[in-house]
Formats: C-alpha cells, structure tokens, sequence
C-alpha cells in the first residue's frame, strides 16, 4: 500500500456558471474524502455549488509531444468556421 | 440585565471558543495541507459562532462591554464551557475524536436551539446549524475511516475513545441554569438532545467496532467553572496580549 493517499483533480461550478471547471488538484484516500477535501481547499471563499472529483489516473490526456500531429491541421482549415455565411440584416447578435 | 440568559450565552459560546481555540492551535501542523485547511475552516466555523453569542451577551451587559471583553477578560471559573472541548489534541485520532463527540452533541443542540422563545438567539442557532452540519459529516467520515482502518488506526481511536467519552456525560447533564432555560423555552430540552447523540454515536461506535461498553461518564465540572489544569494554559495563551496590554488593538 502507498503511504502517499493518490492525487484527485477537482472540478467546481460556481453560482452563475453553467459547466464544472477544472480548479485544481488534491490528495485524499477516497472519493469521500477527496470531495470534503475540495470543499474545504477550493469552496472556502463560496467559489462553487457544486463540485466534481476524479481521480487524475482516470484521466487520459494527449501527448504534449504530439501537439503538432493532433492540432495543427486544423489550423488553415477556416472554411470550418462559420463565417463566410451571408446574414439577413434583420437577423440580430450573432 | 438578564443574568440567567448572559450567563447561558456565556455556556454555549465558551464551548464554541475554546474548541474553536484547540483547533486552531493545529493551524499549520495538520497531517496535510488538506486537513490543516479542514481543520482550520472549523475553527473559524467556531469564532464566528462565538462572535455572535458574545456580541450579543455584550449588548445584554451594557456599560462598555464588548465581544473582546467577554472572550478576553474572564477568570477561569467564570469560563462555563464542558471539559471536553479544552482536551488536548493529543494526536489525530484525539481530535478527531473529540471533535466526533461534540459535533453529535452540538447539532441536535443547535436544531433544537433555532426553535428558541428568543428570537436572537434562535437566528445565530439557525445560521450555526449548516456549519455543524458539515462538523459533523466531515468528523463521522474520519471516525469511520480511522475506526475501521488500520490496526494501529483502530487502537489509537479506541484508544481516544476511552480518554474522551468520560466527558460526553457533562453535555447531556443539564445543570440548573439550563433546565431554568428549557423551561423559559429559551434553551433546548437536553433529553431530546440526549437521544439523538446516543443514536449517532452508538450507530457510528458499533459500525467500526469501537467500544464504549463500560465506560463511564463521570467527568463534570466545566459548566459550573470547574476546569482541567488545561484551561488555563489555554486562557493564558489567549489572554497574555489584552492582560499586558490592557485595551491593545491593531
């Protein structure tokens, strides 16, 4: 068994946000834990309603060496954009 | 003035004061970063309580007195609050606890105490209660975990256990000024108080296999201002400032 309790990434949805954000990061034994945790660490100053925590080996991230391969072809792709649409002038904010 | 109700302002915020104080000794030397902050949000929890209860105890005592003159400027046997919470922090598991103990007390306490004939004190005992909510889940999880973790866990809890239950007795004895109060409809029934705490720790002591069969509950004497040697280490801690710099402020 490790004597380090594993590392948790914390995810909060402030008041008047719609979507979790990623905030931070942690360490606790158990999901239990790991949520107090992040109300204690990461709510103390009423940031959040609500708060998610996974645990970081759960998480699959992209390879930082990969960056070009993963990313850069969509950089001259513009028409994937929609703008070269005409809009009707009644038509409001967009 | 009201005496009896300064003075039972007095009881409940002592409580809040020196557990808030135990706990806050811990700032910085918490087993990690996440339960010193833990901890510490606690503690605050407890001050903030404390500031209500004094500040309005202060207003019922008129003539100059403050929040600061009612937490800082008492003799040890006119702090009224329950041994239990001036019990040293020992070691984690004595915190934690301690801590267990109180929380299963001081929230039937609270729901009860937001009915109160006095309006005042019935909204601090409103705005108090979510904290504790939390006191107490955040407590049972760790009693749970270290309970029914480790061997070593498990006999340093039990052995926490035995030190402290002694003093859970005084929470639940009224003492006159209290029963005054439950008949004013000023202050809980400490029967129905009773009953709750019984059923949250005897539920959490059977799941993880910690015995309190035997164990008597003996220990009084803080209501009445009969302290441990341990109050006054605390009282000096916080009172040397205002006692040698009598009316300092920054």
């Amino acid at each position: 068994m490790s004597k380090d309790w594993p590392l948790w990434e914390v995810f909060i949805r402030s008041k008047n946000g719609l979507e979790h954000r990623h905030v931070g990061s942690l360490h606790a034994s158990d999901a239990t834990m790991a949520l107090q945790n992040a109300r204690d660490v990461y709510t103390r100053r009423s940031e959040g309603v609500s708060i998610w925590v996974v645990e970081s080996k759960h998480i699959t991230a992209s390879n930082p060496e990969q960056a070009g391969e993963m990313f850069e072809p969509a950089r001259d792709k513009a028409y994937r954009h929609p703008t070269f649409y005409n809009l009707p002038d009644e038509l409001k904010h967009m | 003035m009201n005496d009896s109700l300064y003075n039972y302002l007095l009881m409940i915020g002592d409580n809040a004061m020196i557990l808030g104080h135990r706990l806050s000794e811990l700032c910085g030397h918490g087993p990690n970063l996440e339960t010193d902050i833990a901890l510490t949000n606690i503690s605050l929890d407890l001050f903030g309580q404390t500031r209500y209860y004094f500040q309005y105890a202060a207003e019922l005592a008129g003539d100059g007195a403050s929040e600061d003159s009612v937490a800082f400027l008492r003799y040890p046997h006119q702090y009224k609050n329950v041994l239990l919470v001036e019990q040293p922090n020992t070691d984690f598991a004595f915190t934690i606890v301690r801590q267990f103990f109180f929380d299963a007390f001081h929230k039937p306490f609270l729901e009860q105490l937001s009915d109160s004939a006095d309006k005042h004190l019935a909204a601090i005992a409103a705005k108090s209660l979510k904290e504790v909510q939390y006191h107490l889940s955040f407590s049972s999880e760790w009693v749970r975990r270290l309970g029914g973790g480790t061997e070593e866990s498990h006999r340093r809890t039990q052995r926490a256990v035995e030190e402290l239950y002694p003093y859970t007795g005084e929470l639940l004895r009224p003492v006159p000024l209290e029963t005054e109060m439950q008949q004013l409809g000023i202050g809980p029934d400490l029967e129905q108080v009773a009953g709750a705490f019984e059923e949250t720790v005897t539920g959490l002591m059977s799941e993880t296999a910690l015995q309190t069969e035997g164990l008597s509950r003996h220990q009084s004497g803080g209501k009445a201002g009969i302290h441990s040697e341990y109050l006054g280490f605390i009282l000096a801690d916080l009172q040397y400032m205002q006692r040698t710099y009598p009316g300092m402020e920054w």
